[in-house]
């Protein structure tokens, strides 16, 4: 599968599950600031790609909050330490944090999820 | 006061779906303010008998053991439901796992359709519920308790 057929999956998923229009579906949209997301849309949407692509997303791959749990080791005054930041490359490979880095508090962790993360996780998982 | 939006149960297939009935009789306190003089089923007490239909569905697959809370719905009406009408509720678990469930529904009249949706659950935690509360198991309690054995006994032995 292409990236353009993932994108192109993925956009009608979030039709569906966030009620917006395909146009708002861009690759640089982000699920919660643009999209308004909700942290039970997260679910539906790891629902509805499952059945898409037919695979298993384990919860804490495309859920925000489940990243790091609450561990005070990878978070300390509301900004992701630099041990936080190296699980959050291992655990997340897929997610682009060159402009996260510069400045990385925990409330904006929520913008690495975008469209263009899930095409990249969801390429990962099903091959090209 | 009494919050059940179903009569009973009369298909409960635990982890597959489920079907319940609701007959609509004019004694029923809404009808008298929904409308004076046209007596229509308010349209947020069909979803209600879908949700808890589709609610217990869910609940099952875990034994009861995790409260399900509704979290996300979205639904289309086709027409009203008056008074005398039998609604049956009919719901399909779409997806379950640890965090959630999703299920579709369908309300009909006989043949018609009057109502469908997709209803997202969500299993809340002990953990998750606000301090101080004395009962951790909110949702499969009191009344519903009646609902509970019912769908049971239809899973096990029919109408």
């Amino acid at each position: 599968m292409t990236r353009d057929e993932i994108f192109t999956r993925v956009r009608t998923t979030l039709v569906d599950a966030l009620n917006v229009d395909d146009n708002e579906v861009t690759p640089a949209a982000r699920l919660r600031a643009d999209l308004n997301a909700e942290s039970i849309d997260f679910l539906d949407i790891v629902f509805r790609l499952e059945k898409q692509f037919a695979l298993k997303i384990p919860r804490e791959d495309l859920f925000p909050e489940a990243i790091f749990q609450g561990d005070p080791a990878f978070v300390a005054n509301g900004k992701i330490t630099p041990d936080g930041l190296a699980e959050l490359e291992t655990r997340m490979p897929y997610a682009d944090l060159t402009e996260f880095r510069k400045d990385p508090k925990l409330e904006k962790m929520e913008d690495l999820f975008t469209v263009n993360l899930i095409v990249t996780y969801l390429e990962s998982r099903v091959g090209k | 006061m009494r919050w059940t939006w179903i009569d009973r149960f009369i298909k409960f297939e635990p982890g597959k779906s489920a079907v319940a009935v609701k007959n609509l009789s004019l004694a029923e306190d809404h009808f008298a303010d929904h409308f004076p003089g046209f007596p229509v089923m308010p349209a947020p007490l069909i979803l209600e008998g879908l949700a808890q239909t589709g609610g217990i569905l869910v609940g099952a697959a875990n034994n009861f053991e995790k409260n399900v809370v509704l979290a996300k719905m979205s639904a289309k009406f086709h027409r009203d439901a008056s008074a005398g009408e039998q609604l049956t509720y009919t719901t399909l678990l779409l997806d379950l796992n640890d965090t959630g469930a999703r299920i579709s529904g369908t309300a009909h009249s006989g043949h018609d359709l009057i109502a469908e949706a997709e209803i997202m659950f969500a299993h809340v935690s002990p953990a998750q519920l606000p301090p101080g509360l004395t009962d951790t198991k909110f949702v499969f309690s009191g009344e519903l308790r009646h609902l509970l054995k019912m769908a049971e006994s239809v899973a096990k032995n029919g109408i």
